[in-house]
Order: structure tokens, then C-alpha cells, then sequence
């Protein structure tokens, strides 16, 4: 039996929101991501855009400050911060397509070590296929992050050789961020950053995939 | 000041003419920028076989659901059919008695874009390498892959904004504004639900989000008495 415990999802969102330079223009994906937000500075001047035509989202509404026409791509009512701006569905994405935004994060399936996503279809037959903005986002913006458990409820990894759930995008993800640890996908192949309690060599044996360890204390 | 947009009584008169097998662009994503008014009429009016192209497929019992549900539409053109409450539509799919296009949000968006700006086709990476890519033409620019998308024009758009001109142009509100510039712009005929009308000259031009030549067909309706206003 596996006793790692890694980050919880807070914690791991700290992470995420500490690489994220101040100034970014930034898409949090639904799901995992939307934590980021609870964890950017408040003067880090980081400012979120949400697809469905928005720039400078705020925290969600809550009560009072809850308005039918202020909502997220998540469908959820968010309120809106000072220098906000709104724009058709065609503008915001073309902001993403266009790479004007810096960073996005996204969950996942499974990530491959050529950095190809699979997140918007588990190819179950009478799964109702529905993509949203998932292929848009994973190869607009410069950097597409992944944010996800390294293990599925079963115990394999889904940072895989090839993916095997069907493609979101090919070799768009530069960073996976997991509870275990920080994967970067570089040309050379994958490279450890960072590892949430447990050894490089044991992670390596759980996800079965060539690593190289990066790690501070390894390139010390 | 008159112009060619034409102000109707109500939202029954105003999509009273959408003919059976007609192609229907409705706006609105979430609870933003739904013209519920306008599809509950269309309901009313008893148009079948209808294509309706929108960012989802209905949630809950009204609107876009609620044609789902009577079998009056014939193919959903959309980005994410599946919800919490898209239970009308899931029952749909899964008897077979409903087609479906999924198209990636961002290319849904400038398919219709494409359509109302007079653009034969474009190419577009979204979906390159991916199942969606399926039967489309492709092409390697600058060593990166994009597919050959067409545009997507309606014979009817249903938009919902907040304010219009007595001239037919139109002010959004925050991200209801969603499709609705862009449905506007690629539809033969426009009809829009409106919270208010107001005078020519008392919208600051600089404000305008869609100007009034895309516009046909202007009705104002009261959003917490919509599903009513929309049988009478």
C-alpha cells in the first residue's frame, strides 16, 4: 500500500500561484485551477481572464454581489475588480488563440512526455462529448501549465508515455504541477522540480517514464 | 428618427415568422445574455426540425431546454452539450433523436465571427492533432498544423442585450455580451430581447457594442416576467 500523501490541493495551489509572475495575464481552467486565485498576492497585479468575455475577474459573488450577467466559464457568478473589461466570445478568444495571454492552467486526464493534454473526453461509449474552450485554452496562451493528482483513484500515474484518453492538444503543456511533484516538459525530456514528500527514485519507479532529477539538492 | 429595425409588441410577434428547418444562432452563456424570451416564443410558435447553433444545448426545463424536450430541434450546434442539467438533451443524444456538431468554443466563436464578416473560410490550430480534427482539411504554416474551418451562419439570430436605441443599437451587460455581437452580425435576420428602449442619440456612440444595421427586430421584455411575456 502507498503511504505518500503529497500536497492537498491548497497547498499545491501555493505553488502554482507563487510561479506566476507578477503583471501576468492568466486563464484558470475550471475545476482544481480556480483555487490559484485564492492564493495570488493581492498586490501582484496578476489579472484573470475567463473566456466567456472577461478581463480582471474578481473573487466569486457571494449574496448581494451575485448578478445574473457576471458570470465565469464555469457558469459560476463572480463579481468583477477595478480595470476590468468585457468583450464578445470571438475578442476573448482570440486573445487566447492569439497568445496575448501568459500563462493558463488547466486539469487533466493525462499529460504525455512530449507535453501532448488529454482533459475533455474520457472516450466512454455514452459519455456525451462536450469540449468547451479546453482546446482553445491548451494551445493558446505562451505557457499551458497542468494542475492534477500524478496518480488516478486507482493508483496509475497520468503522466504517461503516450495518452491514451483522446488528445486536447499536441505537445502544448510546458509544466505539471502535481501533488507529488513539479514536472517541467522540456525538448530533452521530462525533468523533476520540485518533489512533495517522496524520493526521485521512488517516483520514478511509480511513473514508470524516464525522469531527470532537477531538483535543487540534485543540481547542487 | 426612424430607422429599419422594426420594434414589436411582443417576443411571440417578433420570431413569428422562423419557419420549420430554419437555422437558429441563440446567445447567451450561463445565466448571461439568454434571450428566454425569445426561445420560449419560438417554442410557442411550433417551428420544428430547427438547427440551433449556441454554446450549449439547454439546462433546466426552460428555454433552449425546453424546445430540446418538445423534439423540435433536429441538431444542436454547440461546445458543451453536457451539464448538471442538461438532462433534456442527454435524453435526446442518447435516443438518438438529435444530431450533434461539437465544435471547440473559440472556433464556434469565429465561425460565426467568419460568417457575419464575409470570410469564405479560415484556418485555425484549436483542435489540430485531436478527434475533432476528424475529415477536416489541414495544413502544416510555419511548422505549426491548423484545420480548415467554415464559417457558420444562421437564418435567425436570438440575442438578448440590455439596452437598444429606438434604431436598433445595442448595449450589453458585463459578460452577457457573450455571443451576441458576433450573432448578430451573422444572421439574415436579428431579433433582440432587450431589458429597455431608448431614444436615438441617448446611447454615447463610443458605447455601442453592435451597431444598429445588424439589427432587425427589437422587443423589450421584462426579464423577471420573461417565460409570460413570451406567450403573449
Amino acid at each position: 500500500m502507498s503511504t505518500l500523501t503529497g500536497l492537498d490541493r491548497d497547498a499545491l495551489a501555493r505553488v502554482v500561484a507563487a510561479d506566476i509572475p507578477p503583471g501576468s495575464f492568466v486563464n484558470l481552467g475550471i475545476g482544481l485551477p480556480t483555487r490559484i486565485s485564492n492564493h495570488l498576492p493581492p498586490d501582484g497585479g496578476v489579472m484573470l481572464h475567463t473566456e466567456n468575455g472577461m478581463l480582471g475577474m474578481g473573487p466569486e459573488a457571494q449574496g448581494e454581489t451575485i448578478d445574473p450577467d457576471l458570470v465565469n466559464a464555469g457558469k459560476a457568478p463572480v463579481t468583477e475588480l477595478p480595470g476590468a473589461s468585457y468583450f464578445h466570445h470571438a475578442d476573448s478568444f482570440a486573445m487566447m488563440r492569439g497568445g496575448h495571454l501568459d500563462i493558463c492552467v488547466l486539469g487533466a486526464y493525462q499529460v504525455s512526455v512530449t507535453g501532448d493534454l488529454a482533459n475533455w473526453h474520457t472516450g466512454q461509449p455514452g459519455d456525451i462529448p462536450a469540449v468547451g474552450g479546453a482546446m482553445d485554452l491548451a494551445i493558446g496562451a505562451r505557457q499551458t501549465f497542468v494542475m492534477m493528482t500524478l496518480l488516478t483513484r486507482d493508483g496509475r500515474p497520468k503522466l504517461v508515455p503516450d495518452c491514451t484518453y483522446p488528445l486536447t492538444g499536441l505537445a502544448c503543456v510546458s509544466r505539471v504541477y502535481t501533488d507529488l511533484a513539479v514536472f517541467l516538459i522540456q525538448p530533452g525530456g521530462v525533468v523533476v522540480r520540485d518533489l512533495f514528500g517522496i524520493y526521485f527514485a521512488e517516483l520514478s519507479a511509480l511513473v514508470g517514464i524516464p525522469l531527470v532529477d532537477g531538483t535543487a539538492r540534485a543540481v547542487s | 428618427m426612424t430607422g429599419r429595425v422594426t420594434i414589436c409588441d411582443s417576443a411571440l410577434e417578433a420570431v413569428a415568422d422562423i419557419g420549420d428547418g430554419a437555422t437558429v444562432l441563440v446567445g447567451g452563456f450561463g445565466s448571461a445574455g439568454q434571450p428566454v424570451a425569445l426561445v420560449e416564443a419560438l417554442r410557442d410558435g411550433g417551428s420544428r426540425e430547427l438547427t440551433v447553433v449556441s454554446n450549449n444545448a439547454g439546462g433546466g426545463d426552460e428555454g433552449l431546454a425546453a424546445l430540446v424536450r418538445d423534439g423540435r430541434v433536429r441538431k444542436v450546434v454547440c461546445s458543451y452539450p453536457r451539464q448538471s442539467d442538461s438532462w433534456h438533451f442527454d435524453a435526446a443524444w442518447r435516443a438518438g433523436a438529435i444530431e450533434l456538431e461539437l465544435v471547440p468554443q473559440g472556433t464556434l466563436a469565429e465561425r460565426i465571427r467568419a460568417a457575419g464578416a464575409g470570410i469564405g473560410a479560415f484556418f485555425t490550430p484549436t483542435g489540430f492533432g485531436t478527434p475533432l480534427a476528424e475529415g477536416k482539411e489541414t495544413r502544416v504554416i510555419d511548422g505549426r498544423g491548423y484545420l480548415l474551418e467554415y464559417p457558420l451562419p444562421g437564418d435567425v439570430a436570438l440575442v438578448a442585450a440590455h439596452r437598444a436605441d429606438e434604431l436598433g443599437n445595442l448595449v450589453y451587460r458585463k459578460t452577457a455580451r457573450n455571443f451576441g455581437p458576433i450573432m448578430a452580425a451573422a444572421a439574415k435576420t436579428t431579433i433582440v430581447q432587450v431589458d429597455e428602449i431608448v431614444p436615438a442619440g441617448a446611447i454615447d456612440p463610443e458605447h455601442v457594442a453592435t451597431p444598429c444595421l445588424y439589427v432587425d427586430r427589437v422587443v423589450r421584455v421584462d426579464r423577471n416576467l420573461a417565460v409570460s411575456e413570451g406567450r403573449t
